[in-house]
């Protein structure tokens, strides 16, 4: 007699599951999104989902994660929930309108899609591609490429909901657009929105993004966002990740930007079990602008991985780096910063910087910031430091009365602070502030009860 | 003793070179560092407005420029301006000894009057201060009490002001020889 070992890949899983449920992954998305589909899942075939020996994906084990029978659902769920008891939001400037996405779906299923002044478009995905064709498919799918990245080809091949931004030529949105990404269920999740933010040229709009899970069980998110910023459009885009130490967050940012745009992205990682994020930009005319900033703060088991690709395919562009981070108890982490400055792209300014702070030494991080330049005539540094809170500074602290707990915290909090600068919606950077302060304080520890009305 | 509790019971040591720390503010860390030692000697913390009161008070008596305060601490300061941060900060924390450990050491005679002007007017019947210098010039404008002489970890000579003018003429060589 001789027992078969039925090894159910994570990669074959996924194939199943697709394969069985074609109809219902299919039925309320048009055939532009659907034949886009079909693409990135026989893509994913190829690809799977990456393991340590893809060379980006090195210090996160993504496999292991994906490795499990959490339930993706293919509809909304229908969950009780009051929005106005959780989220009050109140910081001052910020646009009054909140867009929630709950288990990566569009939360107000009664207003799918709304049309605000000016001619701006916001909601839905799902309910856009079906209204917008013409600026959907104009978009979708043409920066965030599946053809070397597994995830996002997974991401493709089940997309159904996530978060539709369009501002038209010319428009200005004065106040920040806040979207929050709710994790809640009863039973373990995985969830797969997919995201997409359109400025046409001479626009400007800023987005706040908050993710949180609001209950106990495990949750694997793996999003994708697609922007593209028009010729000298203005984008400012800063994210909060929030989430209890059970959540697994992949997210996929992909920046396209048109001639003299400007995008400053804020990445703050205040809390999450495992968070890698992918942030990839192509600055796709001359004169382009781009900084992409991140703080992470990280305790007990903890893993943090930053990746961060900016492509200066063109003459006399701007691209800023900044990434730090303090990890405490026995956290880990990883940077992978990479700017290719292609031969064409004369005249280019990229600076990249990633600063740690270990506070322990069971505390672990790998850093690893690269330029490759093919232009001649450019001006390029990088560097990453890894070290201890700094010891004459800390005496210089006590020697005037301060404890030594709370100088570490004047310390790691003067560390933060750096990144926390760069966020350009005043009130925000106060609420961050305020936040980062509280976690670096160890008040934000449980943080699926949090009662932080979001930012 | 850790160094908060010697600097919370009135030890202060001002810094020979004092240490930049970018992106703590001074009034935050002066706040902290004041309402630290209140609370060790078992006051209420100040509040915000009375702090600041306090704050402009002192900032005046040493004649230290309103935007250092806002500044991050000695955050691209002067040398003479870091010195006069260190006097800003004994006259915030009000110590009852203070050690002053080469004041002098970087600075021009007008940063150096002020300096020593900020030290004089603090000196009262209830606090010390003890100067650590190697000049005759710092004691021109602070006028010591005593003097003494430190070789390898001992006071080999102790006397008045006098005592000063002596080296500042006969050098260290003659009080060396008598200890060796």
């Amino acid at each position: 007699m001789s027992l078969e070992t039925i090894k159910t890949d994570t990669k074959e899983r996924f194939i199943e599951l697709y394969q069985e449920n074609q109809d219902l992954i299919k039925n309320d998305l048009p055939d532009y999104i659907n034949e886009v589909r079909e693409k990135a899942f026989e893509q994913f075939k190829k690809l799977g989902i990456p393991d340590k020996k893809n060379e980006n994906y090195k210090y996160t084990d993504l496999n292991k994660e994906f490795d499990n029978t959490y339930k993706m659902y293919l509809s909304p769920k229908n969950i009780e929930f009051q929005v106005d008891d959780i989220f009050k939001c109140d910081v001052p400037d910020l646009n009054t309108k909140v867009i929630l996405l709950l288990n990566g779906w569009y939360y107000d299923r009664e207003n799918l899609i709304q049309e605000l002044p000016g001619g701006v478009i916001i909601g839905s995905f799902q309910k856009a591609a079906e209204l917008y064709p013409d600026l959907v498919k104009k978009h979708f799918a043409k920066y965030a490429g599946f053809e070397n990245e597994g995830l996002v080809a997974l991401n493709t091949a089940f997309v159904k909901d996530g978060v539709f931004l369009y501002v038209p030529k010319g428009v200005v949105i004065e106040k920040p657009i806040q979207i929050i990404n709710i994790l809640m269920d009863d039973e373990e999740g995985l969830t797969q929105h997919r995201n997409l933010f359109i400025l046409e040229e001479n626009s400007q709009a800023s987005i706040v993004v908050c993710d949180h899970t609001l209950s106990m069980p495990n949750f694997v998110t793996n999003s994708v966002s697609e922007f593209y910023i028009g010729e000298n459009a203005q984008f400012d885009f800063s994210r909060m990740q929030n989430e209890h130490n059970g959540s697994k967050q992949v997210s996929h940012l992909y920046f396209h930007q048109e001639r003299d745009s400007r995008v400053s992205a804020n990445n703050i990682s205040l809390h999450g079990g495992l968070i890698r994020n992918n942030v990839n930009v192509l600055l796709n005319g001359e004169g382009c602008e781009n900084n992409t900033y991140g703080l992470y703060l990280t305790d007990k088991g903890q893993h943090i991985d930053n990746y961060v690709f900016i492509d200066h395919a063109n003459p006399n562009c701007t691209s800023n780096q900044l990434f730090k981070g303090v990890l405490d108890d026995f956290a880990t982490g990883a940077f992978n910063g990479k700017v290719l400055v292609r031969k064409d792209a004369q005249n280019t300014l990229a600076y990249q910087t990633n600063n740690n702070i270990l506070l322990t030494d069971d505390a672990d991080f790998n850093t690893k910031p690269q330029l490759e330049i093919y232009a001649d005539d450019v001006k390029c540094s990088h560097g990453a430091t890894v070290g201890q809170l700094d010891e004459d500074a800390l005496f210089y602290l006590r020697s005037r009365g301060i404890n030594k707990k709370e100088a570490k915290l004047l310390l790691m909090y003067a560390f933060a602070h750096d990144v926390i600068h760069k966020i350009q919606v005043p009130a925000l950077q106060e609420r961050i502030q305020d936040l980062v302060d509280k976690r670096l304080r160890g008040e934000l520890s449980r943080c699926n009860n949090c009662q932080m009305h979001c930012c | 003793m850790s160094p908060e509790e010697r600097a919370s019971e009135g030890i202060f040591l001002g810094f020979q070179y004092p240490i930049e720390i970018p992106g703590v503010s001074m009034v935050n860390f002066m706040k902290t560092a004041v309402n630290e030692q209140r609370k060790h000697k078992g006051l209420e913390p100040l509040s915000s407005s009375d702090f600041l009161k306090l704050m402009r008070e002192k900032k005046e008596l040493v004649e230290l420029d309103a935007d250092l305060v806002s500044r991050s601490v000695n955050e691209g300061f002067s040398g003479g301006e870091k010195k006069r941060n260190e006097i800003f900060q004994m006259a915030m924390l009000e110590p009852k000894l203070s050690i002053l450990d080469e004041t002098d050491s970087g600075l021009d005679i007008d940063a150096l009057k002020v300096v020593a002007n900020g030290v004089n007017k603090l000196k009262s019947p209830d606090n010390a201060s003890i100067v650590i210098t190697h000049y005759q010039r710092l004691l021109d404008y602070i006028v010591p009490d005593f003097v003494h002489v430190l070789y390898n970890g001992k006071i080999i000579k102790s006397g008045g002001k006098e005592l000063a003018l002596e080296l500042e003429e006969k050098g260290y060589d003659w009080l060396k020889k008598g200890v060796e």
